[in-house]
């Protein structure tokens, strides 16, 4: 393989590609946001196991979402979406929740009946995706940042120094740094609990399946069935985000089923890693030393005064 | 804000949750940042200088311009110590070599560059060592040109659209940027009879810049705006004006007159520094609107569904 099929592309078996001779199979989240509740049981999972600190308690007047985004001290974070489905003209649209007497569609669809017309509310729990070509472990310069056994991303706090390349790195803008602490956190996928066995604290929190933990070639073909089965059902706007391993991050190890377009959800609709781009920038870097070096030569190569 | 206050929200040519941004920002403070893309620069381009002067005999030259790179190098590296959340682990740059990260490659550029254009310049203060000084010299030159223009993929190798669609012109940005910096010291400090090459390093990097800046303005497209708009719109303007006013000024009478030299040196390191912070800033501006990331990257989509609509029909 060569050395720059690494940075980018379809990669089947990154653990090896990163070094591991013999490891577990890569594992990932699958998480289905059909099936999402709001509840954010996983965001207070995430909390409690990983003793992250608070993000303040401030109210956002983004729906239900107090949470705003991921962060260093946010590693799950559920979004509320509320828009009409239909084009009412003036919009005039109640406060959200389904009509009285009238249940939610089981999963298919959470558009909700409201008072003045209706509206399509939107949940999903977001998370690192923990790349194939995971940006901010191509740029960390300390090693911080490495590729896990299990084909995840984590940072080691005791050797990241804070120095932040990470953070505009991520084509997500998941990671970022700790004021308070000067380094940068991000969701270790709970790297603890997999090395004892154990599911992440966020998908055995998840009430409803929305978030599935597994083997990541299993939860590619799970998504793919419920996929089918939503689209079988009418459900068209289904659509699954980050599984293909040919995208622009050779696949996400945490990937979603939205029913909207990502940006809507605050995602990148077409996520590249900033490193596909790396041989260029060297070779362009290199032309540009290269000119600067000649001008000098130039500039001494006139008669002396 | 209720669903109603939300629904009034009129429609923009893009969706995005809240109109919060996508990317985050970056965490690099201001002034070390931008200060080190200059001083990188400064220093860089300054150890060139110092070994042309050294060759053709300008010892005047010579001694402003390792002083220039040493002090450069020095002061950079404070600001980029200063920078990190953990100041006291910066040795740590130093514990991997990765090719992938320009932050890495640069920590390799820096150290040894630091260290031998501090050594050259100490020889030529002090009169001692001159021999090592002069190969200390040959080395800090070997590692200027990198060390000016590898900040260039620092910011590039991002995700922040600003910096990373302009990765191709960007090192040409800076090198020119780099040497108009290193000859405005130079012109400052050095008697006209000897900084002829000063000069020419100037005029030749002004123009450098100015094209570099120009023909990214014009290949980014709406990602350009931020360069373009607002504070750092200013900031590139301004320093646009003053880099081809100081190089036309060093044209016609930095030779003759000691005035015209300083004052046009001293408005060519001010645009240096102006274009480092419009450059940056344009960046950050990038990052907090979520139109820079989304509008490229759905028009990207766009046309790959377009030619794959297109080579299916075939």
């Amino acid at each position: 393989m060569s050395w720059t099929a690494r940075l980018s592309g379809r990669l089947d078996d990154v653990t090896g590609d990163a070094g591991y001779d013999e490891h577990p199979p890569r594992v990932g989240f699958f998480t289905d946001t059909s099936v999402c509740i709001g509840c954010k049981a996983c965001e207070v999972a995430c909390k409690e196991w990983n003793e992250l600190p608070d993000d303040g308690y401030l109210l956002t007047g983004m729906s239900y979402d107090n949470t705003e985004a991921l962060g260093a001290s946010t590693w799950r974070h559920v979004a509320f979406v509320e828009r009409p489905t239909v084009d009412l003209g003036m919009p005039s649209v109640g406060p959200p929740g389904p009509a009285p007497g009238e249940t939610m569609p089981h999963g298919e669809d959470q558009a909700a009946q409201t008072a003045g017309g209706e509206i399509r509310w939107l949940m999903s729990s977001d998370v690192c995706k923990h790349c194939t070509h995971a940006a901010c472990l191509d740029v960390c310069p300390t090693g911080a940042l490495f590729r896990t056994e299990f084909g995840t991303v984590v940072v080691q706090p005791d050797v990241c120094n804070g120095c932040g390349y990470c953070v505009p790195a991520c084509p997500y803008g998941v990671i970022d740094q700790r004021k308070d602490d000067g380094r940068a956190f991000k969701c270790t996928l709970c790297y603890d609990r997999l090395k004892d066995g154990q599911t992440p604290a966020c998908a055995q929190a998840c009430p409803t399946e929305s978030i599935q933990f597994g083997e990541l070639s299993e939860l590619r073909q799970r998504a793919d069935l419920r996929l089918a089965e939503l689209h079988e059902k009418g459900v068209d706007v289904a659509r699954l985000y980050g599984r293909d391993p040919d995208d622009g991050v050779g696949g996400d190890g945490a990937f979603f089923l939205l029913l909207d377009e990502p940006e809507v959800y605050g995602l990148p609709p077409d996520p590249v890693v900033t490193t596909r781009d790396l041989g260029s920038m060297w070779r362009h870097v290199g032309a540009a030393a290269a000119t600067l070096a000649g001008l000098g030569v130039a500039a001494f190569s006139g008669r002396k005064a | 804000m209720s669903p109603r206050e939300q629904a009034m929200v009129p429609e923009a040519e893009f969706d995005s949750y809240y109109g919060r941004q996508i990317v985050k920002t970056p965490t690099w403070k201001t002034p070390d940042v931008p200060l080190y893309l200059f001083l990188g620069g400064l220093a860089g381009a300054s150890a060139v200088l110092a070994e042309g002067a050294a060759l053709t005999g300008r010892p005047e030259l010579e001694r402003v311009a390792r002083v220039a790179a040493a002090s450069g190098a020095a002061a950079g590296t404070v600001a980029l110590v200063h920078d990190l959340g953990r100041p006291e682990r910066f040795l740590n740059m130093l514990r991997v070599f990765k090719p992938t990260s320009p932050l890495s490659v640069g920590s390799f550029i820096l150290a040894p560059f630091g260290a031998l254009s501090g050594a050259a310049a100490a020889a030529q203060v002090t009169g001692t060592f001159p021999r090592l000084g002069r190969l200390a010299g040959v080395g800090a030159a070997v590692l200027g040109p990198p060390l000016a223009t590898y900040t260039a993929a620092l910011l590039a190798n991002t995700a922040v659209p600003a910096w990373h669609e302009a990765h191709r012109e960007l090192p040409f940005v800076f090198a020119g940027s780099g040497a108009t910096a290193a000859g405005g010291v130079a012109m400052l400090f050095t008697p006209v009879d000897q900084a002829g090459p000063a000069r020419r390093m100037t005029v030749a990097g002004a123009a450098l810049e100015i094209v570099a800046a120009e023909a990214l303005l014009n290949r980014l497209g709406m990602v350009a705006e931020p360069y373009r708009e607002g504070r750092p719109g200013r900031l590139m303007g301004l320093a646009r004006t003053m880099t081809a006013a100081a190089a036309g000024a060093t044209v016609l009478g930095g030779r003759r007159s000691r005035t015209v030299s300083v004052l046009a040196g001293a408005a060519c390191v001010t645009a240096s520094l102006l274009t480092r912070f419009g450059i940056f800033e344009a960046g950050i501006a990038s990052a907090q609107d979520p139109k820079y990331t989304v509008v490229p990257q759905r028009e990207r989509l766009r046309r790959r569904t377009g030619e794959r609509t297109a080579s299916g029909a075939e």
